[in-house]
């Protein structure tokens, strides 16, 4: 008999063994190469392309050109605004989110399932007509800008305004971030707490918070990266006075009008890159949370 | 033993019902100081809502609790200094092991908590306890399952409870290792000295570690007693039932005498007159020539598996799984030979 007569397992297994690469884990589910394939293919087209077209735009005025559009005061002063009220209204959300997310999952009460859908709205709303009732709201003859004037308060047409359009919009991800989370702990932990002696305080602050850290970054993250490219709800309620309440994004919308399409991708390059910069920061940070409890 | 001088835990007529189902129905009973006591009964029996009863995390409808005299219910779960150890650990798994450990000390008022080095050199001293030593800097979710549930003991231990309560502590352990924690957890228990409840729905844990044992069925409390005498005298067909493999035989009692099938024997002291219902254990169970005494019995089929022979005989017109050691099997005991059988120790019941 000839070897190839006798089917050997061992000759048989080795050659694929061999092939396999090491960025590959073996697993149950077939098809890698094709979903990897369609995955890859399917981000370049919808993400990646397109990204590129915007890091490559704002060349064409030459590094000093580029440097110029991005130290100008009024761009300067419009991203600073963008990223520290998207900052702000993300931080804000995160304690009111898990109030909320606390609320909805810890009580039972009537209007319960009507009050969890009312989280999305803002969510779902087109953002112009979210911007314009929030306008209509807070203007100083709005029904709240009223009593916010009388107190000294300028809410719609200044960086507050901008900052409650922001809140409104990034809420529904820090409450869906946190929600599922805290259905999900188990209950026998904070029981196990209060045994040892933990009160009600210490009890949520040391081990039901820090259970749901992760979660909340993540909410806090996309609530974040939202607040940065709104622009339909912000506008509305902005003013948008050049130095004082004028987002990037509508800056970028400006320099459009004007045919000044490097200048606008130069707006758009930075902030993609600083948006991308913060979203790393921030998953590091819940990266680390995370692993605390789980490796 | 002791007089009631050293009654740790009473219980007297805890009653608990959630909405309409009654999960717990006057249920009295009491611990002595450093006893060990299981709460044994099948699922739904009452007997993880008493334990939940006696942590403060379920307030019963009716009742009282008392420890060493001291009004239980009225003290909040986080002041009754109870260790409770849960099925499923129950650990934070954000904390080390010995965070995890330090937690209840950590937790105490300023001018209650021990310094940092004493934290530090108790958390020493319980992992060692649970034979962890190494393990301190690791996470939960490093560690295999007995180990978690030996930390969770541990951090039970720290807050020098008074008395240790454990839901099923083994409940989600392999076999091998349950086995392993149930002979350690007892010579814990010696060593700690604590009132310790445990409970279980596994009767062989219970009857191997506890110094009594309560049955709870439906939220009753059926029959309190030591393992073995709770074994040899099961008050009701239920506990007969629940403690091991059952074969159950309709007989009559008249006067002493007891009848089952064609065989007369001195019925127990106390035996129920009339038609009765016998309960006796498969591998309690004498062979004897088809000359001899006992019931006429049929053998049907005889498997052998390992040093266990499990026997089918037809006995009085009823097939009856019966056990014995190979061993030790009379040789006239073979398929489609008749023979006498005599169950040894036969409980009678008022037929229901």
């Amino acid at each position: 008999m000839t070897d190839r007569a006798v089917p050997n397992p061992i000759v048989r297994v080795a050659p694929y063994r061999a092939r396999r690469s090491r960025w590959k884990e073996p697993s149950i589910l077939p098809g890698f190469p094709l979903a990897m394939g369609i995955t890859l293919t399917y981000l370049g087209l919808i993400v990646i392309v397109p990204l590129t077209m915007l890091m490559l735009r704002p060349w064409e005025l030459g590094l000093d050109g580029v440097i110029g559009v991005l130290t100008d005061e009024r761009v300067a002063a419009a991203l600073k605004l963008s990223f520290g009220l998207s900052f702000l209204a993300a931080l804000a959300n995160a304690p009111l989110g898990l109030l909320i997310a606390w609320t909805l999952t810890r009580y039972r009460f009537p209007g319960r399932r009507l009050l969890d859908a009312l989280v999305d709205l803002p969510f779902a709303l087109p953002t112009a007509v979210a911007g314009i009732a929030l306008t209509a709201l807070y203007a100083p003859n709005g029904p709240l800008g009223i009593w916010a004037a009388k107190i000294g308060l300028k809410t719609a047409y200044s960086p507050l305004g901008i900052f409650i359009a922001l809140v409104f919009i990034g809420l529904p991800f820090v409450v869906r971030s946190i929600q599922p989370v805290l259905e999900d702990l188990d209950h026998e932990v904070e029981e196990a707490a209060q045994t040892l002696g933990a009160s009600d305080f210490q009890r949520v602050w040391r081990v039901v918070i820090p259970a749901i850290t992760p979660a909340m970054i993540s909410g806090l993250s996309l609530a974040f990266a939202r607040a940065v490219g709104e622009y339909g709800s912000v506008i509305f309620i902005a003013g948008n006075l050049p130095m004082k309440t004028e987002i990037a994004p509508l800056l970028i919308v400006i320099k459009l009008e004007q045919f000044d399409y490097a200048a606008a991708s130069a707006i758009g390059a930075a902030m993609l890159a600083v948006a991308f910069g913060s979203l790393i920061v921030l998953n590091v940070i819940q990266m680390r949370f995370a692993r605390k409890g789980r490796v | 033993m002791a007089g009631s001088t050293d009654l740790a835990l009473e219980i007297r007529g805890i009653s608990k019902a959630y909405g309409r189902f009654p999960a717990l129905k006057n249920v009295s009973l009491q611990a002595k100081e450093k006893e060990f006591l299981a709460l044994l009964g099948p699922s739904g029996s009452g007997k993880t809502t008493l334990l939940r009863v006696l942590a403060g995390l379920e307030h019963p409808d009716e009742g009282e609790v008392r420890f060493g005299g001291e009004d239980f219910l009225a003290l909040p779960v986080r002041r009754r200094k109870v260790g409770m150890v849960f099925q499923h650990y129950a650990l934070f798994r954000h904390m080390t092991v010995a965070q995890n450990i330090a937690f209840g000390l950590t937790v105490r008022k300023a001018s209650e908590r021990p310094s940092k080095s004493e934290i530090t050199d108790r958390v020493a001293d319980l992992l060692s306890l649970v034979q962890l030593d190494d393990l301190g800097k690791r996470y939960p979710s490093q560690l295999s399952g007995g180990q978690r549930q030996r930390v969770a003991l541990a951090r039970a231990l720290a807050i020098e409870p008074k008395m240790l309560l454990l839901d099923e502590p083994f409940g989600a352990l392999d076999a091998q290792v349950r086995r392993e924690l149930r002979r350690w957890l007892r010579e814990l228990h010696d060593r700690a000295g604590v009132t310790t409840v445990f409970v279980t729905h596994d009767q062989e844990e219970a009857l191997d570690l506890a110094d009594r044992v309560a049955i709870l069925s439906e939220g009753e409390l059926i029959q309190l007693g030591a393992p073995n005498a709770v074994y040899e005298a099961p008050a009701t067909p239920f506990v007969f039932d629940f403690l091991g493999a059952a074969c159950r035989m309709p007989g009559t009692v008249v006067g002493d005498r007891l009848t089952i099938g064609d065989w007369e024997t001195q019925a127990s002291k106390g035996a129920p007159q009339g038609v009765v219902e016998v309960f006796f254990r498969p591998d309690e169970v004498a062979f004897a020539p088809a000359d001899g005494a006992g019931l006429a019995a049929e053998i049907r089929a005889v498997a052998q598996r390992g040093p266990d022979v499990r026997i089918e005989a037809m006995v009085n017109g009823q097939l009856l799984e019966l056990q014995a050691h190979g061993p030790t099997l009379p040789i006239g005991v073979g398929e489609g030979l008749s023979v006498r059988i005599r169950p040894m120790r036969p409980q009678v019941y008022a037929a229901s």
